[in-house]
């Protein structure tokens, strides 16, 4: 059913008339030209697709355009903030936690939304956290360093 | 499958690819200098096969404003060839590297280029890149000469600067020189390109160039184009690799509002403006298939492989196998096996076709945008200079994206519908139409002598390819055969995946290894190092066993370490690994050190950034990745239950770079997965007695290995 939904978009008021059991991972990407989430598998097994809807982690692929009226959402392309990187971008490049950068959207917004909720988490915090997210590069030892800088970072350390 | 004039390097180590003939020219074009770098005398087996445009491997181009552009046909997946090609040109033209951009993988703009696979981006493009950059140093130089009036020896140069060294105000830029210049002039003196100890950029570690792009989510891959009025697209896929189509019923798709539905044969595609609808319109095609039955599936496939392999070459021999036989005093005959594997890069197949006044333009995901562009000339029959293939960000690729039948399928779409059109795999697609690494199946009859020798090497590998099978030991009698993979071998499609055959080969040779080792009652590094003669390989693995604090002890010694290495595109290479195993047969890698000599290393940050990745991927293909099938169908169709390394699994990695600056550059994307399966194999054993004899090592299979020996 066609239907008028409104919801945050990083940071601004956003307005769209469609079904909304259209996923939000390609209403993102086509509708909208957002195309830092990516489609990996479809099936929220990867986490490619990752944004933030109210500061939670969701696979964008499985989530219809319906659940997220009224909800703020958080996209790659809305983390830096005035031409700041965000801690966690920083973290990201000073360590080479990237390879082909596919998963790397997912992942650095997978890590926000941990850090959101345990600003100080234990190896083993991040690595449970993190661990449907895939790489197949093989960066995770590099991701899991820099989510624990950007941490530090994040808390004033 | 299709025979194609690339099919057998998948699987064989390219050692020299082709010879840089030193034709190189200058010519003005546009205000810049360009500097041509031929290469010929190709491999007799790519010379012969590719009808190309041009022989032009890569150029770059020193432009007006100062800034120095590579052109290159390779492409950037991951591998961070972006970086050290940059670094290669940066030095040798004496600029900095932050001024030298790079233009990948578009036909139109770069020389063509073979692909990127097989580690020779390094190796093989290296050395013309910096031969081109040295030369059109020396150009500059005598052009500032000329201008400053002043001797070349009197001149220095330093970031795209050329000043007289005695009075450093008396300069000219290359900007300067450039600007405006009708220059064409050949060198017949070619300058040396910089020894190692000259070198400024190349050998230093730099973070990754395209970093930026890909945390804010700016880097463009093939899906991520947008054109107007573009259309995406979903195929029909038949259920199995062998289905025959019957019929087919589109009128419920046909009902979607805006799907449009193309059919040319049994090639049909419904198309919408948005992905997901034109994904709810496929799912409403009905088709029907007519399905042979087939007795081949991931159990059966080994016998089946053995019983139709192609006559079999031998690759390497030395002395008299019946000698060897005499000579042993314990002989080993083992088998090993392989499944197929994914190479399951998070990015899916993709492409985004354009037709414009008669230009096809393809932007894909892919690893040899040379071979697409062909592709796509064949396929819609147009000539050469009217295609375009364009390579944006690839998504990882390991070696499944030399296949580029979705960038054809997207041309062809935008042919028949008159609009631009993307094709993006899903992932079950992407399961389907893989080239896998083959399911292979390696035979050793070895022997030891009393004193700790091996005596007899007696290997044949079948189906997976030669690349790795030459065996590097002190071995008297020896002969390695490589047996094909005959006509229905394989139920679908094979081929390169990241060191191909090589993971195969280094699995079995070095489990096999150990097994002498073992039976020698001898630790398996001294066992190694008593059975080697060649310097490089000693040198690696001292290297690794003393930045692991290796103590000797005979295996199984309960401490869960093994050990293996192997050769790769030049590279020498030796991992130790320390594992747990519990009693159900889940295994932890904990630990995994890895020492790699690669001669020059361009950039050691990314060199160890490869060396982490392969050994994270190569943990999937030891313990859990295998494709399920029966015949031509597919029962891997995502991540579930294809396993691939996840966080979880990830050891502590720690990697030795010898210092081996003064030898050539060598392959560094690949070379240090090779290891993975024997490392974890002989590491299993050394924790539990129990050895396994094949890939996957899963927790059933080395279940049931311990439960054999508690048996005997």
């Amino acid at each position: 059913m066609i239907e008028t939904f409104r919801f945050g978009l990083n940071d601004k008021p956003m307005e769209l008339t469609l079904d909304g059991e259209r996923t939000l991972l390609w209403v993102l990407r086509t509708d909208l030209g957002l195309t830092g989430a990516k489609f990996g598998c479809g099936e929220g097994l990867c986490g490619a697709c990752t944004v933030l809807v109210d500061k939670e982690p969701v696979r964008s692929c499985q989530l219809a355009m319906k659940d997220v009226n009224g909800k703020e959402i958080i996209t790659i392309e809305g983390l830096a903030k005035n031409g700041n990187l965000h801690p966690l971008q920083k973290a990201f490049i000073s360590y080479d936690a990237l390879q082909c950068g596919f998963c790397t959207s997912g992942m650095i917004l997978n890590a926000y939304g941990l850090l959101l909720k345990n600003p100080d988490p234990t190896r083993q915090e991040i690595i449970e956290n993190m661990n449907d997210n895939l790489c197949r590069c093989g960066s995770y030892v590099r991701i899991i360093q820099a989510i624990q800088i950007a941490a530090q970072e994040m808390r004033g350390v | 499958m299709k025979e194609d004039g690339y099919l057998d390097l998948d699987f064989n180590d390219v050692k020299t690819p082709f010879t840089v003939n030193r034709r190189e020219f200058l010519k003005i074009f546009g205000g810049g200098i360009f500097v041509f770098f031929i290469t010929s005398d190709f491999s007799t087996a790519q010379a012969q096969r590719n009808q190309l445009p041009s022989d032009f491997n890569a150029f770059l181009r020193i432009g007006e404003d100062g800034r120095v552009t590579c052109f290159t046909g390779k492409i950037e997946q991951g591998q961070g060839v972006i970086t050290s090609l940059a670094q290669m040109l940066a030095d040798e033209l004496d600029v900095t590297l932050d001024s030298v951009d790079m233009v990948m993988g578009d036909t139109d703009r770069c020389p063509w280029d073979m692909g990127t696979f097989g580690s020779m981006s390094t190796r093989f493009f290296g050395p013309p890149l910096r031969q081109a950059g040295a030369e059109a140093r020396a150009v500059l130089m005598d052009l500032a000469s000329e201008y400053l009036k002043l001797p070349v020896n009197q001149l220095k140069v330093e970031a795209g600067v050329i000043s007289d060294k005695e009075n450093s105000k008396n300069q000219v830029t290359y900007a300067q020189l450039t600007k405006g210049k009708q220059i064409e002039r050949h060198l017949e003196k070619k300058p040396p390109v910089k020894n190692f100890s000259e070198l400024k950029v190349m050998g230093k570690p730099v973070l990754r160039r395209d970093a930026i792009e890909k945390v804010t989510g700016k880097a463009k891959y093939a899906g991520d184009i947008r054109l107007p009025g573009m259309l995406y697209a979903r195929i029909l896929r038949p259920p199995s690799h062998d289905a025959v189509l019957k019929s087919v019923d589109t009128s419920e798709a046909e009902k979607i509002e805006g799907v449009k539905i193309v059919r040319d044969g049994d090639f049909i595609a419904v198309l919408h403006e948005y992905p997901d609808i034109a994904g709810e319109a496929i799912a409403k095609v009905k088709a029907q298939y007519d399905m042979p039955e087939s007795n081949i599936d991931d159990k059966t496939i080994f016998d089946h492989l053995i019983k139709t392999a192609s006559k079999g070459e031998i690759v390497a021999h030395g002395g008299d196998l019946t000698e060897g036989k005499k000579l042993s005093d314990n002989t080993f005959e083992e088998k090993y096996l392989n499944s197929y594997v994914a190479h399951a890069p998070i990015e899916t197949h993709t492409a985004t076709a354009q037709i414009e006044g008669g230009k096809v333009t393809v932007w894909a995901s892919t690893q040899a945008p040379f071979r697409l562009k062909d592709e796509v000339v064949q396929m819609l029959g147009v000539p050469a200079q009217d295609v375009r293939a364009i390579t944006p960000f690839v998504g990882g690729g390991f070696g499944g994206k030399t296949r580029n039948q979705q960038g054809v399928e997207a041309a062809r779409l935008a042919k028949l519908t008159g609009k631009p059109v993307q094709v993006a795999w899903t992932r079950a697609e992407e399961f389907f139409y893989d080239t896998f690494r083959p399911a292979a199946v390696v035979e050793i009859t070895s022997g030891i002598t009393n004193s700790g020798r091996i005596s007899l090497w007696d290997y044949g590998v079948y189906s997976a390819g030669q690349r790795g099978s030459e065996q590097f030991y002190d071995i008297p009698h020896h002969q390695t055969m490589v047996y094909g993979a005959g006509s229905g071998g394989h139920p679908f499609g094979t081929g390169a995946w990241r060191a191909p055959a090589n993971n195969t080969n280094t699995f079995a040779r070095e489990s096999q290894i150990d097994i002498m080792a073992s039976k020698a009652g001898v630790d398996p590094i001294e066992f190694r190092l008593n059975n080697l003669k060649d310097e490089r390989m000693i040198r690696v693995l001292k290297a690794v066993a003393d930045k692991f604090q290796w103590t000797p002890s005979k295996s199984p010694s309960k401490r869960g370490y093994g050990v293996a290495c192997g050769t790769d595109s030049g590279t020498y290479v030796a991992h130790i690994a320390e594992v747990e195993v519990d009693k159900n047969g889940n295994v932890q890698v904990k630990r995994v050190v890895c020492a790699q000599d690669m001669g020059l290393v361009i950039n050691p940050e990314g060199a160890k950034i490869q060396v982490e990745g392969c050994i994270t991927m190569g943990l999937g293909y030891a313990l859990t990745e295998e494709i399920r099938f029966k015949g031509g169908k597919i029962f891997d169709t995502n991540f579930y239950p294809y396993e691939i390394t996840r966080f979880s699994w990830a050891p502590t990695i720690e990697t030795v770079l010898i210092n081996a600056g003064d030898s050539p550059a060598q392959g560094g994307g690949e070379p240090a997965i090779i290891c993975m399966g024997a490392v974890i194999a002989n590491a299993i054993f050394d924790a539990t007695g129990a050895r396994l004899f094949q890939l996957p090592m899963t927790p059933t299979r080395i279940k049931e290995a311990m439960q054999a020996i508690e048996i005997k």
